[in-house]
C-alpha cells in the first residue's frame, strides 16, 4: 500500500500572531483548526479524523475534538517533538488510503512567549533523564551545540556556514509581513551576536513565538469537490534515534532513515525536489538535516550552503522562505507544521511573490524533534502539486 | 583559573531511585562510578538497566569504571536558566569512557578556554553533600578534569 494518490492536503493555516497573550491554548488551536477547514471549503462536522500532540489541552484529544465540534472515527497523538506534525499527515494520509477516515484534521499551538516557558513534554520519569539531563544542561541549545561541535571537528564546518543558513533565512523572511524578525542580516551579524553556547550564537538560534497552525488532510475523492488547489501527499517516513546504548554518533540524525524512505514511496530524489522545508530550530538543525536527506553528501553540509544556495527563487535548493523557525515562526517550540504550510504555499503557487519558485511541482518537507543527534526524532514528508 | 563545580542539582526529594538507577546512584555517594556490562554478550550498556539493549540478555553484572576517558564533544555554556544562570561559562561535554560508552558530562578544574576534542580526561566527584534529612539517597555527579 501507498500513500501516493490516496491523500491530499486541502486546507492549511498558520496563526498570523506572534505574540497572542489575550487567546488560551484551546483557543489558538481553534482559530487555526477553523481557519483551515475554512481554507479547505469544510466545517468541523466534516471531520472524521483528529490529529495532535501532546501541546493540545486536554487528554490527546479528547478535549479538542469535542471541543471543536467534530466526531471522530479516528485519532492520533504521535508525539515526537517538533516533528509531531508531518507524522500526523504521513498517519493520516495512512489511515485515508486504508479507509479509516476521509478529512482528517491535524493542529498545533501553544503561549511559550507569553508564559516565558521552555515547553515541550515532560521528561519526568523517562529512564535516561538523570542520566541526560543534569550538568547544567538547562536548555535545548546545549545539546545542539555538542552536535555542531563535533560536525565542525569532524568536517570542518564553520561558523560562517551556519550563519549562511540564517541568513537565507533573514532575506526571506523580509517578504513574510507576520514574520517574528523582518530585518536582513549578514554573516557577520550571526558572528558578532552573543555567544549562547559554542559554537552556537544568539542569531543561530531560532525564534520563540506564541501561535499555531492547522491542515486539512482529505481523501482523492473529498479533494476532488473542494474548490481549491490541492496538494497532493508523495511520501512519507519517520524514524527515531538515540543514543545507540552510549555510543551516539553526534554528525547524523534520524533523517539518514526518514528522508530515503519519503523519497522512495514518492518515487522522486533529492534532485527532483524545487522547493524545501527543513527544520531550522538552531542552524545546525537544517544543515545536518540537508546532508542526512541526500542533498549533498555527509560533511559537505557548510559547502552546500554557501553562495546564497538556500535564497528563493533561484538558489540551488530555496528553503524557508517563510522565514523558517530562525525568523518567521516556531509556534510552542515546534517548527514542523509552521515550515509544512510554507511548502503548500509554495505548492499552491502562493508564497510571497518575492520568494514564490517558478513552476513548483515537488516539495520535501523534514522536520525533528527532540535533542540533535541524541534524543531525537525525523519526519520527512514529500508533497506535490496537485498534478504532480 | 578554574571552573567552579556547578551545584549537584537533584536531591531525594526530586529523585528515589530503584532498579538499576539505586544501584548506580547509591554508589556514586562512595565515590564510585559503576558500568552495567552484560554477562551474555560483554557489552558495556549506557545509561543503567537491568538487560542488555543489544542481545536482549538479562545476566547484568556491575563493575567500576576506570575514571579514565576523552572528550567526543563540548560546549562553552554561556547562557544557562535556574541554578546554573550563574555559573556560566561552563563546559558541558560528551565523553567517551575507555570502556566504551560516550556520557554526558562538565569538564572541571580548567579554563573553558582549554578542552578540546580528543583531550585525556580523569573522573572526578563532587564532595560528598550532608546527609538526606528523609534517609534517600544523596546522589553525588560525575564530572571530569583535564588528565594529568
Amino acid at each position: 500500500m501507498t500513500v501516493r494518490g490516496a491523500a491530499f492536503i486541502v486546507g492549511a493555516h498558520e496563526h498570523p500572531r506572534r505574540d497572542i497573550p489575550d487567546l488560551s491554548v484551546a483557543e489558538i488551536h481553534a482559530e487555526v483548526a477553523l481557519a483551515a477547514l475554512a481554507d479547505a471549503g469544510l466545517s468541523p462536522p466534516d471531520v472524521d479524523a483528529y490529529f495532535c500532540d501532546s501541546d493540545a489541552p486536554g487528554v490527546g484529544p479528547l478535549s479538542m475534538a469535542e471541543y471543536l465540534g467534530t466526531r471522530c472515527r479516528h485519532l492520533d497523538t504521535t508525539e515526537t517533538g517538533g516533528a509531531s506534525y508531518l507524522s500526523h499527515v504521513g498517519h493520516a494520509a495512512a489511515a485515508i488510503a486504508a479507509g479509516k477516515c476521509q478529512v482528517a484534521l491535524v493542529v498545533m499551538g501553544g503561549r511559550p512567549r507569553t508564559l516565558r516557558l521552555a515547553s515541550g513534554p515532560s521528561l519526568a520519569g523517562a529512564p535516561e533523564t538523570h542520566y541526560e539531563t543534569h550538568w547544567g544542561i538547562t536548555d535545548t541549545v546545549h545539546n545542539y551545540a555538542l552536535a555542531a561541535m563535533r560536525h565542525m571537528h569532524e568536517f570542518g564546518t564553520t561558523s560562517r556556514d551556519l550563519a549562511e543558513v540564517k541568513v537565507a533565512a533573514s532575506l526571506h523572511a523580509q517578504h513574510n509581513p507576520n514574520a517574528f524578525l523582518r530585518k536582513a542580516v549578514t554573516v557577520d551579524d550571526v558572528l558578532n551576536s552573543p555567544m549562547i553556547s559554542d559554537p552556537l550564537h544568539r542569531l543561530d538560534c531560532c525564534v520563540m513565538t506564541d501561535g499555531g497552525g492547522a491542515v486539512v488532510v482529505a481523501s482523492a475523492e473529498v479533494a476532488r469537490r473542494l474548490p481549491r488547489r490541492s496538494v497532493a501527499v508523495l511520501g512519507h517516513g519517520e524514524a527515531a534515534k538515540g543514543t545507540g546504548n552510549g555510543r551516539p554518533g553526534l554528525t547524523y540524525t534520524a533523517g539518514v532513515w526518514s528522508g530515503p524512505a519519503a523519497f522512495a514511496e514518492a518515487g522522486v530524489t533529492p534532485a527532483d525536489i524545487d522547493y524545501a522545508s527543513v527544520y531550522d530550530s538552531f542552524t545546525i538543525t537544517a544543515l545536518m538535516a540537508l546532508e542526512d536527506l541526500g542533498f549533498c553528501e555527509k560533511g559537505k553540509g557548510g559547502r552546500f550552503v554557501r553562495d546564497g544556495a538556500l535564497v528563493a527563487p533561484h538558489g540551488r535548493l530555496p528553503m524557508n522562505t517563510d522565514g523558517g523557525g530562525l525568523c518567521n515562526n516556531q509556534p510552542d517550540n515546534r517548527g514542523g507544521m509552521a515550515r509544512m504550510i510554507e511548502a503548500v504555499r509554495q505548492l499552491r503557487g502562493e508564497a510571497a511573490a518575492e520568494v514564490q519558485v517558478p513552476d513548483c511541482r515537488l516539495a520535501v518537507v523534514h522536520g525533528s524533534g527532540g535533542r540533535l543527534a541524541t534524543r531525537s526524532s525525523a519526519a520527512t514528508l514529500i508533497l506535490g502539486r496537485e498534478d504532480a | 583559573m578554574s571552573t567552579p563545580l556547578p551545584p549537584a542539582d537533584f536531591t531525594p526529594a526530586g529523585f528515589t531511585p530503584a532498579g538499576a538507577d539505586e544501584t548506580f546512584w547509591t554508589a556514586t555517594t562512595e565515590g564510585r562510578l559503576l558500568l552495567p556490562r552484560c554477562e551474555s554478550c560483554a557489552t558495556v550498556i549506557w545509561y543503567p538497566r537491568p538487560f542488555c539493549p543489544r542481545c536482549g540478555g538479562r545476566d547484568v553484572m556491575w563493575f567500576p569504571a576506570s575514571g579514565e576517558a576523552t572528550v567526543y564533544s563540548y560546549t562553552v555554556v554561556r547562557k544557562a536558566r535556574g541554578g546554573y544562570r550563574e555559573l556560566t561559562p561552563y563546559v558541558v561535554a560528551y565523553v567517551e569512557l575507555a570502556e566504551g560508552p560516550r556520557i554526558l558530562t562538565n569538564i572541571v578544574g580548567c579554563d573553558p578556554s582549554e578542552v578540546g576534542i580528543g583531550q585525556a580526561v580523569t573522573l572526578v566527584f563532587d564532595a560528598p553533600a550532608a546527609a538526606a534529612e528523609d534517609g534517600g539517597v544523596r546522589a553525588r555527579l560525575y564530572r571530569f578534569r583535564p588528565a594529568d
